[in-house]
């Protein structure tokens, strides 16, 4: 049963981080910036000139979360794809630590784990510029962060397991073409799901996404319904335990057999 | 005799439908160093992992340092030193950061791991290197830091698989030379070689493998003295008329013999007095070599084959 191991794990994934966290950086804070000038200030000044609301909020203060939440899953779908190719085909780090008392289960959990620590990183980050634009409206948007680090954690777990059953990158860009993209663009991130027919909404209960985008919108804008967040946690975590479960076996397969 | 550090019985490992170890009887004892020598695909790739505790046993039995792979894999891993086959360094980390992460996965403190780090680099050559990227390395100082990451926790049992495949001559020596220390030093060293040479210079004790079966078992000399005669004769001929004319003089007379694709060669005792022999008779080959008879020579009159094909 993996157990603390998975902690050294961790450790590795954070040296690699700390070493190169320059390249990060950028995109940790750069890109928040850019996403909010153009999206939030650009494409929200069009909102009925700048003066109109979204779902009874500034456009800004309406997509600095879909954004939030919209970014916690690009970077754990870009460090669950093909850095998984890269520890169990390409330099094969990750054969290197089951050598080890870690195991197959533990490299697992340790790398899904880092994706968390940086997505809390990133949310935090995202947060602070957010506020810094004026695009967070309650005092209950720290919130926010946990729920970024849960969405980063539903996408992680089944990719990483998937990445893990995988011989070649040949089908990770069809994952973020038909599945990254489209959930990115359809999940309540950058306009309401009331805007789409009404037959395709009851859909975005399938998309991870959404119920990331709804906390993370509940926790910045104060609009947070309870019932309804108890869902979408308790969704994410059945995504997050299913896909865990999956890729302990994928990795004992892939890296023991 | 109950202390061996490992010991396999009827152990067997099968993918799907292919058998790559056929139940195969071993043990090996503290402090000897310890090799599997086959061909490619003989099933020692396999046997090792299982003995590295990565790939479970299909079926038979295994214990390494008295206990069981199947659940205790991360106990016995942990006192283990294992080199694997294909380099698995962490590329863009130096080579002092290898060791360092590598320690932590054992969860040794780290100044520990900091002191054995230094030691570990100056015993394998690479104290000047320290701070320099891995993929910046020739092969053979790549393969020395993952012996040296092998040893960052003290192991007791170091399992090397084809430490030398791929270097080049002087790289290959520098390594059996640390690899000849760490023995002289109470290591017990299990290696899998298709090297003769790297299993005579290394090895006390060897088990010969073929299509995932031990073929023989011994040490390199009682292997030669067993299997092989104490010298071989290797005959070339230019013209093909000639060598087939040669091997039918040599068919009529009963010494021992292999026709290879380049050469013939013939067992004998003395190769002086069979080359004379052979004079006498008709037989005139373009070049005659007399030499030792090596493993290489044992592999070939056990299995009809040689090694390196």
């Amino acid at each position: 049963m993996p157990t603390l191991l998975a902690t050294r794990v961790v450790e590795h994934q954070a040296h690699i981080f700390r070493k190169f966290w320059r390249g990060s950086a950028v995109a940790y804070l750069i890109n928040p910036i850019l996403f909010l000038g153009a999206i939030g200030l650009g494409v929200g000044g069009l909102v009925k000139g700048g003066k109109g609301t979204v779902d009874g909020v500034s456009y800004l203060a309406f997509v600095v979360p879909g954004l939030m939440a919209a970014s916690a899953m690009n970077g754990a779908a870009a460090e669950s794809l093909w850095p998984i190719m890269a520890g169990t085909k390409w330099i094969r780090t990750f054969h290197a630590m089951v050598a080890t008392p870690v195991g197959p289960g533990d490299v697992f959990l340790g790398v899904v784990a880092w994706t968390a620590v940086r997505a809390a990183i990133g949310g935090t980050l995202f947060l602070i510029v957010a506020a810094l634009f004026g695009g967070v409206l309650s005092w209950w948007a720290p919130l926010a962060i946990p729920a970024a680090v849960l969405t980063a954690l539903a996408f992680a777990a089944p990719l990483t397991a998937f990445a893990g059953t995988q011989d070649t990158d040949f089908r990770f860009p069809v994952i973020m073409r038909l599945g990254v993209v489209p959930l990115f663009l359809f999940s309540g991130t950058f306009f309401p799901v009331s805007q789409l027919p009404s037959w395709l909404q009851p859909l975005c209960w399938l998309s991870p996404l959404w119920h990331g985008v709804q906390l993370c919108r509940g926790a910045t804008t104060g609009s947070i319904d309870p019932p309804e967040a108890v869902a979408n946690v308790a969704i994410l975590m059945a995504i997050v335990v299913l896909g865990a479960r999956w890729g302990i076996r994928t990795f004992t397969k892939k890296l023991a057999t | 005799m109950s202390d061996a550090l490992i010991e396999g019985k009827k152990l067997t490992k099968r993918f799907e439908d292919f058998v790559a170890v056929d139940g195969i009887d071993f043990r090996v004892e503290p402090g000897e160093a310890f090799g599997f020598l086959g061909p490619n695909g003989a099933g020692k790739t396999s046997t090792m992992r299982m003995i590295s505790c990565v790939s479970p046993v299909t079926d038979g039995e295994l214990r390494v340092l008295g206990m069981n792979p199947a659940t205790q894999g991360s106990e016995i891993r942990a006192r283990l030193g294992a080199v694997p086959q294909e380099d698995t360094l962490d590329l863009e980390l130096t080579v002092r950061e290898n060791l360092l992460i590598y320690g932590r996965y054992f969860g040794l403190a780290r100044p520990v791991i900091r002191e054995r780090a230094d030691e570990l680099m100056s015993f394998v050559q690479l104290t000047d290197r320290s701070g320099d990227r891995v993929d910046e390395l020739s092969g053979g100082m790549k393969r020395r830091l993952t012996i040296a990451r092998a040893l960052i926790n003290r192991p007791e049992l170091v399992l090397l698989d084809e430490p030398t495949t791929g270097l080049d001559p002087q790289a290959r020596h520098l390594v059996w030379e640390r690899l000849y220390q760490l023995k002289r030093q109470g290591v017990t060293l299990v290696l899998t070689t298709h090297y003769m040479d790297e299993a005579e210079q290394l090895c006390d004790r060897l088990v010969i493998m073929d299509g995932g079966l031990i073929v023989a078992e011994g040490s390199p000399r009682q292997l030669i003295d067993q299997h092989s005669t104490r010298e071989v004769v290797e005959l070339r001929f230019d013209a093909d008329d000639d060598r087939a004319k040669a091997l039918a003089l040599i068919s009529r007379t009963d010494v021992p013999h292999e026709n290879l694709a380049d050469r013939i060669l013939i067992y004998t005792a003395d190769g002086e007095t069979e080359v004379e022999q052979l004079g006498r008779s008709g037989v005139h080959p373009e070049t005659v070599l007399v030499r030792r008879s090596s493993l290489e020579d044992v592999f070939l009159r056990l299995t009809g084959r040689t090694l390196e094909e």
